[in-house]
């Protein structure tokens, strides 16, 4: 490999990293501050993909469509989270499996009633659509820059948020110790509503500017959970810090094992896990 | 999390009479039902058996597994790779075989997942499965996505002596109804064997099981090596029975259908999986059987009322059908009682 291909190879693999991280924050989020384990955390990622779809068909234009896209899921998130989720915090993960499943295959049917069941593509915007030059005949697309560019900036301003604001310090407040954060008079319920809404919506603006890239097509939730999953139980659960070092840890691994072990790909980051859980059970950096 | 601790574990008169009756329906059932129902009832009682290898698990030792189908799947692709192309193969070594393949990667899959608690159990048993369900999948060797076909069901025979032959739907429907009475049986026994007991103990309060002596680990593994084996027994006959085998029975779909099962019968006694399942299965067959109406087909959306069903019966009923007889009971003594 030479040193383009494999500057190409990085670049992929941060790109994917970030992504995934997108995904992973929120879920280790809503399983750390919530307790629930949230099966349909992948659906969030397919109907922003399917939302960026028809709204830029729609409006013409795919930044509109991401910002209406990222309105809509967080009333979407904020809906269910009154509906069904809120009910669920207290209840056994066995419980949250099953109603999270069961939001699966609803999720999956609407998305297959509305949007049907073909294969989409999303095209690039103009702006972003050129390829930077590398080597005579190699090249890196400008749009995948900008995914990662739109990824750090939003994993940054998350890291403002929890760390720096006021609400993030409520938001820690509660994940740290439920009861004594509500007697000292913050409003748990509204907190847990906004961070599980946060997590829909960061799902959903993963889905959204993946979709040129991956393109859309139905359950493209599945296989991008269980990464998630991968990434969350590398990182440790509640860990914001642990998701983002183990995606891109798990961008890595994936994208250069396709590269150079092609035949083993699919499990590379499997062993990864296996390797990390012998080492340490609960994940490199359980809270 | 106290609300699945307590299990049904002695089944109340009722619950065991009807159960006797329902023995008796499946025993009689080939004789008035159509082929295509004898059939059902067969994967019925195969889901079953699947579901309770899970009961183990999730009901007994509280272990919720997400990836239990793996080893359901494992089993029958060993069936497809021992049976040659052009005869059949005797049920006789590659049953066993197949089972202990199963049950060998629970063992080492269970080496790694049984360490974990909880969510993480949840997750890691769920990215193990995926990670043999990408094995089969990407690879064309072992099928590829589509799969692999079993020619020729199992051959019984002995010595050139046939005792009977499961090409015969009826035979394979009492193989199957037999195979679900010793596995009930024998996961009943150990129910109340020392084994069991510390499995339930270790559900209830895996740290005071752990100050009392008992090596949690080895008991866990065990059970996960045990219930993965038996899982395996039910692929096994998926198998026979379907004569293909694909890695969508390894997906996560597969496994939560599992879960449900379990849950939808009761848990921790084994015969609310046989109920779950049978349940299960038949509202999958209802719902994607259901009728046009003007030009809506409702049978092809059927995973919405699937989806639907799901959430309604964890938002109202979470202990499932066997739960809801206890509440009525339940609620019937306290009128009783408020009456006198």
């Amino acid at each position: 490999m030479d040193l383009a291909n494999f500057l190409i190879q990085l670049l992929n693999s941060v790109q994917y990293g970030l992504l995934l991280f997108m995904l992973a924050a929120g879920l280790t989020l809503i399983f750390g501050i919530m307790g629930v384990v949230n099966l349909a955390h992948g659906s969030f990622y397919m109907l922003g993909a399917y939302m960026a779809w028809s709204l830029s068909t729609l409006t013409g234009s795919l930044t509109l469509a991401i910002v209406m896209g990222a309105v809509l899921s967080v009333a979407f998130g904020l809906a269910l989270e009154w509906l069904l989720f809120r009910h669920f915090y207290k209840r056994d993960h066995l419980d949250q499996v099953l109603l999270t499943f069961g939001l699966i295959y609803i999720f999956e049917e609407v998305r297959s009633i509305l949007w049907g069941d073909d294969v989409h593509g999303v095209t690039i915007p103009d702006v972003l659509s050129a390829s930077l030059p590398l080597t005579d005949n190699l090249s890196y697309p400008v749009y995948r820059l900008f995914m990662s560019g739109v990824c750090i900036a939003l994993a940054l301003g998350l890291y403002f948020m929890i760390s720096k604001t006021r609400l993030g310090m409520k938001i820690r407040a509660g994940a740290f110790n439920r009861d004594m954060a509500e007697s000292l008079g913050i409003n748990i319920k509204l907190i847990h509503a906004v961070v599980f809404a946060l997590g829909v919506g960061l799902a959903a603006v993963a889905g959204m500017i993946a979709a040129p890239v991956a393109s859309v097509y139905p359950n493209m939730g599945s296989q991008v959970l269980i990464m998630c999953f991968v990434v969350v139980v590398i990182g440790g659960i509640g860990s914001v810090r642990g998701a983002l070092i183990s995606a891109l840890l798990v961008g890595l691994v994936d994208t250069f094992g396709k590269v150079l072990l092609p035949s083993m790909a699919g499990m590379l980051v499997y062993m990864l896990m296996a390797a990390v859980l012998l080492w340490k059970p609960e994940g490199l950096f359980k809270q | 999390m106290s609300s699945a601790k307590a299990n049904l574990e002695i089944l109340p008169r009722g619950v065991q009479v009807a159960l006797g009756l329902g023995l008796i329906a499946l025993v009689a059932f080939p004789f008035v039902g159509t082929d295509f129902y004898t059939q059902m009832v067969t994967r019925m009682m195969i889901m079953a058996i699947f579901a309770m290898s899970l009961d183990l698990l999730q009901g007994v030792s509280g272990l919720v597994s997400l990836g239990h189908a793996a080893y359901f799947g494992l089993a029958g692709y060993a069936l497809a790779f021992l049976t040659p192309a052009g005869e059949p193969v005797s049920l006789w070594w590659t049953l066993p075989l197949a089972v202990l393949a199963s049950g060998l990667a629970a063992l080492i899959i269970g080496f790694f997942v049984v360490r974990t608690h909880g969510i993480y159990f949840i997750m890691v048993t769920m990215a193990f499965a995926q990670m043999v369900f990408y094995l089969f999948f990407d690879n064309k060797a072992l099928g590829g996505s589509d799969g692999l076909y079993i020619n020729f069901k199992p051959s019984a025979a002995i010595f050139g002596w046939t005792p009977f032959d499961l090409d015969s739907k009826l035979t394979l429907y009492y193989f199957t109804l037999g195979a679900l009475l010793l596995v009930y049986a024998f996961l009943r026994r150990l129910l109340w064997s020392p084994f069991g007991r510390t499995l339930a103990g270790i559900r209830v309060n895996e740290h005071r099981m752990r100050a009392m002596g008992f090596g949690t680990f080895g008991y866990k593994l065990s059970a996960f090596t045990l219930a993965g084996a038996l899982a395996g027994l039910a692929g096994y006959l998926w198998g026979t029975q379907t004569g293909y085998i694909n890695p969508e029975l390894m997906g996560f779909h597969m496994s939560a259908h599992a879960i449900m099962m379990v849950i939808l019968g009761g848990m921790g006694n084994f015969a609310g999986a046989i109920v779950g399942a049978f349940a299960f299965e038949y509202l999958l067959h209802v719902f994607k059987d259901l009728p046009t109406l003007g030009s809506v087909n409702l049978g092809k959306h059927w995973q919405l009322w699937m989806g639907l069903f799901i959430v309604l019966l964890v938002v109202f009923a979470p202990r499932g059908i066997l739960g809801l007889v206890e509440k009525f009971t339940q609620r019937k003594n306290k009128a009783e009682a408020g009456h006198e």
